[in-house]
């Protein structure tokens, strides 16, 4: 037996549905998230262990000293096996991943909470599981490390800018049916440390961008799997997704960032594969149009490395991607539910 | 029908080769029967045993038919005598954990021309008919010949070799061994090679040749 | 054609049943014992695999402490941190059966053989009252204690795995007893001791530890169910020989008649193929038998002597049952080939001689000499310059096939020189006629050579043991009476009580823990006479009993010393922090670990959570006693155990280990009696043309079928001699090599001669038994069978 079973149970905010029942009962004894809440600082960047899930998502865009674009993540997922949100009853997975333009190297953690091994504190921040850490004085100036047998990294992330809050005010809704979570970025992060890869050690520099999101029953059942851009254009920062329904329509929402934040509800932000190409044996799309025609975006978003395969547990596709067309950039792609 | 020429044969000894057979010529015609007579070691029994496809020889040439014995494979020689060659040897040669009814039709079973009604006949007229169930070791020696016999003739070959058939016999039994065997030779229409070194036993014969050193005197 | 072929092929065996039973049975004996003891081996190793499965052992590096100690899970969340991906175990036992406590989540092989598929599951085991999974009589022995017991069929025998929280809560235990590590360790590690001092790190190893520990008790399994396969083999050789000797007039008539030659081969090899398939199906059922009855006492034996759990039922594995038919059909041809070869190469118009080819089976005088020589060197050179193990099992293999190989020429030795005193016309024929048959049954008798110095090898080994096993059992038994307490408070008014009335109180204390890196227990012994004068060294230093009642030494068991390669002054850790040099070594045949003792004020201190419960008692009034036991602390009969029944019950399980040994010796002479059956009934046949002058010239049959009796029992005799010798040096390797390598102890070898004349006397049976019929069936024969040897050259 490996972890693998862990996954259906315990990730439903990731496996997407497939197959999974009982999503819209799991919730019961959870807390669930609701609009006008207020954020409290630091301790919302802390663990909520009475919502069933919760991650700390950081994507980073790289560049070696000679040129070379990479890209980094750095993932802390908590999931409750039961509501209540006693500290045994957590379980934690890591994801850390470095790619290349050739190679994409993965690496997974999974730690029982209770004992040490995995947690986050806020005063100072420090979220951990087993040696691969994100700590720092505060949540502006952090240091993010992980290793693997085929790869590490050491970088150091100093805001550049306030935190964005998604949706209404960080209250992000996921479908039309109300399902939502709690969501906030720190998308502009300036990035300097070392990328060690078999070949040896490499100085990077680059930026991040932190995810945290937390909520109990964040899909709809009917929903399949995702497409989630972060984007980096000069000026402008914007992050959008697309939900996939089962039947084929989708669920848009998109946050514009240029001096503050704009959110844009469900149809504002489109995202169309242009072309796609054969990863672990299932199709998948490498090449998009995404547009915000009300921003005037309308660029083609391509990834770095077609094989950004996540191997974990739970499969998913992540990695860095450029940015051609009204808009010129670099960003980040997360697609999931793709079999 | 049987056609020998110039046939050579030696047997390796202690101070090289010993010629058996030294250019042996002869022909026997179909339903034709002919006794080879000599003394012992002329080389009679080997000529039979080299007409039987049995031996090959080291010269010459042996037709049955039209088939040249000696060029034949060790397959084909096996055909040559399950189809048409006849054997009965001096031992009668017979397989002991069969009965006789079942040694009777065993060559014509592996000739693939089984045929009970031509057992049955054979058995009735050389007298095997009561002892169809016994086992050859139950057989006195004049009915073992009997059933060698019949055994030789239940696939109806063309031609039938002999070696001292009668060899083992006590002189009475041996008369009507022959005879039986003599009549259903030429019931059967197939030439007979019989090789003896009995006076008598050839005189049966229609022709007779004599071997002497490994020629034909 | 193919079928009049066969037919006629097979018609043979149908007119010889007596040879096609020789054939089958012969072959099917051997595949018997020989899939029997593979059988027993696969059952013993799937329960390994499963415990290997369940455990982790071996397949992974290990962290342990240098001590033996537990490793805190403060200490394992430090090397998490630092990137050592270790998994903790913790390990105990509880109502007779392993506990066996895993996380999931970093355990490098899972829960090895459970199978969690459902999600709804994950969350029951990791959480709430948890869940143990084992087999049923595992789920069973350990009773009701909250957790949901799930039956599992792959989990090891006794054993329960389940989730280190609840492991712990059942053992009542905080920290690990090791970690396991994944062999995937990221890059940028910081050595393990700059985390932690006190803990050392263990590699992986090929197999695992149980596996390895009996790998020597398999290895003599298997050998004993090779020499039963072989001595099966010389029956098989022996009967296809024949047949296909006698079969060749068969084959000339078969072939004149035109059956050509490569068919006839072709179908004679099918024919085989087709008995060896009959007898293998046969022996294996056979092999099944006796290794279903044979596996409760293996059973008890691994456990007895290794600690090793194996499962008491048979399962009807691919992997015996296959081997087996193979071995028989690999046999088969190993025992055919040249007979196939001589067929293929026969000339058309050969004749057969039978008895020829049953002479010439002994062929090759100084071949055998030298190979007999050969053999016997190789097996001195072996045990003078080697240890070990494998070298010990190829030096008794060695000396096996060559005495075997001498054999014929010994008693053909022996045979001229009794010749040479004959005076009597009869008895210069009975040499002769015995000198010339012996070829014809060289065979069968070094099969019975080979089983009579297995017979003579292990019973005295298994004497040897079982003295010093009770000269021991009369030295550690020292105390009159052993009285175990419920609870500690019985435990301490049991002591109050008896204080003033016994000569002494024996406390039994003990931990589990690991000494110089092997399981072991530590022992808390009390300062007493009774160490002094019963327990005998058998290595010691000056005044050890009182270095060790000082506090200032150990004493260590055999097992130890000899595993862990220690000396006398080497130094052991026997608790967290203290270390003491070894003073003395005892023999210790009672045990599959290693002990230590150590005083008990140094053991009270060390571990002063445990608490004796067990005492021996010291007193001349056994019976009064037991009544102020019973009578006036009202404890029960079953905690009290005298010393004889103690003594009886260890006798008992000692019995238990043997019995297979000694049921694989009684199988191996019953196939070489059956080998001798038949060669004699073989021969008789032949043997008629001999007979029959002898008879004609004024032996009567009877006399003849008396002469052929005599003969047999005369030839089993001194194979029966010849084995004795043999079987010494095979004990004595099985003692002093074999033993050390297996079991960790070198036993003195005593000599048993009463044992050994009634050995001989069962050869003698078993040769009188098989010679029986063949020579009645001589004094019946009709003279007109001997008459027709005159009357009709075959």
């Amino acid at each position: 037996m490996n972890a693998r079973w862990l996954i259906p149970a315990l990730w439903p905010g990731l496996a997407l549905a497939q197959g999974f029942a009982g999503l819209g009962t799991d919730s019961e004894g959870y807390a669930t998230p609701t609009p006008d809440s207020e954020f409290t600082f630091p301790a919302d960047h802390g663990a909520h262990p009475g919502f069933r899930i919760e991650w700390w998502y950081v994507t980073a865009t790289l560049e070696a000293a000679d040129g070379t674009p990479m890209g980094a993540q750095w993932t802390l997922f908590r999931t409750a096996m039961a509501p209540g949100g006693a500290a045994e009853a957590q379980v934690w997975m890591g994801h850390a991943a470095v790619t290349t333009p050739d190679e994409h190297y993965v690496s997974e953690r999974l730690s029982r909470g209770g004992l040490g091994t995995a947690g986050v504190e806020t005063e100072p921040f420090d979220a951990w599981i087993d040696e691969w850490r994100m700590w720092g004085p505060s949540f502006d100036d952090l240091r993010l490390a992980a290793s693997a047998p085929d790869f590490a990294y050491d970088l150091s992330l100093e805001a550049q800018g306030p935190l964005i809050f998604h949706g209404e005010d960080g209250y992000s809704v996921k479908s039309s049916e109300g399902q939502a979570s709690y969501y906030y970025s720190q998308p502009a992060y300036a990035v300097e440390g070392t990328v060690t890869l078999p070949e040896g050690r490499v100085e990077v520099t680059g930026e991040a961008w932190l995810d945290r999101e937390w909520s109990s029953q964040p899909l709809s059942e009917n929903q399949e799997g995702w497409d989630w851009f972060s984007l980096s254009l000069g000026e402008a920062k914007v992050m959008g997704f697309r939900l996939r329904g089962t039947e084929g329509g989708s669920y848009t929402s998109a946050t514009w960032i240029e001096d503050g934040a704009t959110a844009y509800p469900d149809g504002a932000f489109t995202a169309e594969p242009l072309a796609t190409a054969t990863v672990a044996e299932r199709e998948i799309p490498v090449r998009w149009r995404v547009t915000l025609p009300d921003r005037g975006l309308d660029v083609e978003v391509e990834a770095l490395n077609p094989q950004a395969w996540m191997s974990t547990s739970f499969p998913y596709w992540e990695g860095p991607v450029s940015v051609t067309g009204s808009h010129e950039g670099r960003g980040y792609l997360e697609m999931t539910g793709y079999e | 029908m049987l056609r020998v020429e110039g046939v050579e044969k030696s047997y390796p000894g202690a101070e090289g080769p010993v010629p058996v057979l030294r250019g042996v010529d002869l022909a026997l015609a179909r339903g034709e029967t002919l006794a080879l007579t000599g003394e012992s070691g002329s080389g009679k029994s080997t000529l039979l045993h080299l007409t039987g496809g049995l031996e090959t020889p080291d010269a010459g040439r042996i037709l049955i038919g039209d088939e040249n014995v000696g060029t034949l494979s060790d397959r084909g020689r096996a055909r040559l005598r399950r189809e048409t060659v006849g054997v009965i040897f001096q031992q009668f040669n017979l397989i002991p954990s069969l009965d006789v009814a079942s040694n009777i039709a065993f060559q014509a079973r592996l000739a693939g021309r089984h045929d009970p009604e031509r057992t049955r006949e054979l058995a009735e007229g050389l007298g095997l008919s009561p002892h169809l169930a016994k086992y050859p070791e139950q057989l006195s020696g004049g009915q073992q010949q009997r059933v060698a016999i019949a055994r030789a003739l239940a696939a109806r070959p063309a031609l039938v070799l002999a070696d001292e058939p009668t060899g083992n016999l006590d002189e009475t039994t041996a008369e009507t061994v022959l005879a039986a065997m003599l009549t259903l030779v030429r019931e059967s229409g197939a030439a007979l090679l019989m090789v003896t070194h009995s006076d008598r036993l050839a005189s049966a014969m229609e022709r007779r040749l004599h071997l002497e050193k490994g020629v034909i005197a | 054609m193919t079928r009049e072929g066969l037919r006629a092929l097979l018609s043979h065996w149908r007119r010889n049943p007596l040879q096609a039973f020789t054939l089958v049975a012969g072959l099917a004996l051997a595949t018997a014992l020989w899939s029997g003891v593979q059988a027993i081996n696969a059952e013993a190793r799937a329960s390994y695999d499963a415990a290997a499965a369940t455990l982790g052992e071996g397949r992974f590096a290990q962290i342990v402490d240098s001590d033996g100690g537990e490793i805190p899970m403060d200490t394992f969340v430090e090397l998490r941190r630092s990137g050592w991906l270790a998994s903790p175990v913790i390990e105990g036992r509880l109502n007779g059966v392993r506990i066996v406590g895993l996380d999931p989540l970093t355990a490098p092989g899972g829960l090895g053989p459970v199978n969690l598929d459902s999600g709804t599951e994950v969350g029951t085991f990791l959480g709430g009252e948890g869940q143990v999974f084992g087999q049923t009589e595992a789920l069973d022995a350990i009773g009701d204690l909250g957790p949901e017991r799930v039956a599992d069929p792959d989990v090891a025998p006794m054993t329960v795995v389940t989730d280190i929280s609840v492991a712990r809560e059942l053992l009542g235990r905080d920290g690990a007893n090791r970690l396991i590590l994944s062999p995937d360790q990221p890059m940028g590690r910081p050595e393990l001791s700059e985390i932690a001092p006190g803990l050392s790190l263990r590699p992986a190893q090929g197999g695992t530890d149980v596996a390895r520990l009996t790998d020597s008790f398999h290895l003599n399994l298997t050998a004993f169910g090779f020499l039963s396969f072989a001595v099966g083999l010389f029956i098989v050789h022996g009967a296809i020989g024949l047949a296909f000797e006698q079969r060749r007039p068969m084959v000339r008539t078969l072939r004149a008649v035109g059956m050509p030659l490569n068919r006839l081969v072709w179908l004679m090899a099918v024919e085989l193929l087709g008995i060896s398939l009959l007898a293998g199906l046969i022996g294996v059922a056979l092999g099944y038998v006796i290794a279903a009855a044979l596996l409760p006492d293996v059973a008890a034996t691994l456990s007895g002597l290794y600690g090793a759990q194996v499962s008491g039922t048979l399962e009807l594995r691919p992997v015996w049952w296959l081997a087996g038919l193979g071995i028989s059909v690999l046999g088969t041809a190993a025992a055919s080939t040249a007979a196939l070869r001589d067929i293929a190469r026969m000339p058309i118009l050969a004749s057969a001689r039978p008895r020829a080819w049953a002479m010439r089976q002994a062929g090759g005088r100084w071949l055998r000499i030298g190979g007999a020589a050969g053999l016997v060197a190789l097996a001195a050179v072996l045990v003078a310059v080697t240890e070990g193990l494998a070298p010990s099992f190829a030096a008794l293999g060695a000396l096996l096939v060559g005495a075997a190989l001498a054999l014929p020429l010994v008693l053909d030795a022996c045979l001229a020189l009794a010749a040479r005193g004959a005076r009597s016309a009869q008895a210069e024929w009975f040499w002769a006629d015995t000198r010339q048959q012996l070829p014809g049954l060289s065979l069968a008798l070094m099969a019975l050579l080979l089983a009579m110095a297995a017979n003579v090898g292990v019973s005295t080994m298994v004497s040897s043991f079982r003295l010093t096993f009770t000269g021991f059992l009369d030295q550690r038994l020292a105390a009159e009476l052993y009285v175990t307490a419920e609870d500690e408070a019985q435990a301490e008014r049991i002591t109050e009580v008896l204080s003033p009335e016994v000569r002494a109180i024996l406390p039994v204390q003990w931990v589990e823990r690991d000494v110089a890196g092997l399981p072991a227990e530590i022992y808390g012994n009390r300062d007493d006479a009774t160490y002094r004068e019963n327990w005998v060294f058998l290595e010691a230093r000056e005044g050890a009993w009182e270095t060790v009642f000082a506090g200032e030494g150990a004493v260590i068991n055999e097992q130890l010393y000899r595993r862990a390669g220690l000396s006398l002054g080497d130094e052991i850790a026997v608790g967290p922090g203290t270390r003491l040099p070894v003073v003395g070594v005892v023999g210790d045949y009672g045990n599959p670990i290693g002990q230590v003792i150590v005083a008990e004020p140094l053991f009270q201190r060390l571990y002063p959570e445990v608490t004796a419960q067990r005492y021996g008692l010291r007193t001349d009034r056994p019976q009064e006693i037991r009544d102020l036991l019973r009578e006036d602390l009202g404890l029960p009969e079953g905690q009290i155990v005298d010393q004889s029944s103690i003594k009886a019950f260890s006798l008992q399980v000692f019995e238990r280990t043997f019995t297979v040994t000694g049921a694989l010796n009684v199988l191996t002479l019953t196939v070489a009696g059956f080998a001798i059956l038949m060669s004699l009934l073989t021969l008789a046949a032949l043997r008629l043309p001999q007979l029959a002058p002898v008879w004609a010239l004024g032996l009567t049959r009877k006399r003849l079928g008396g002469l052929e009796m005599i003969r047999a029992v005369m030839l089993a005799l001194l194979t029966t001699l010849a084995a004795l010798p043999l079987g010494l040096a095979l004990a004595w390797i099985l003692l002093a090599r074999v033993n050390v390598a297996a079991f960790g102890w070198r036993l003195p070898m005593y000599l048993f001669p009463a044992d050994y004349a009634v050995l001989a006397g069962f050869a003698v049976l078993a040769a009188t038994l098989a010679a029986l019929w063949p020579a009645r069936r001589l004094a019946r024969t009709p003279p007109g069978e001997l008459l027709k040897v005159f009357s009709n050259e075959r």
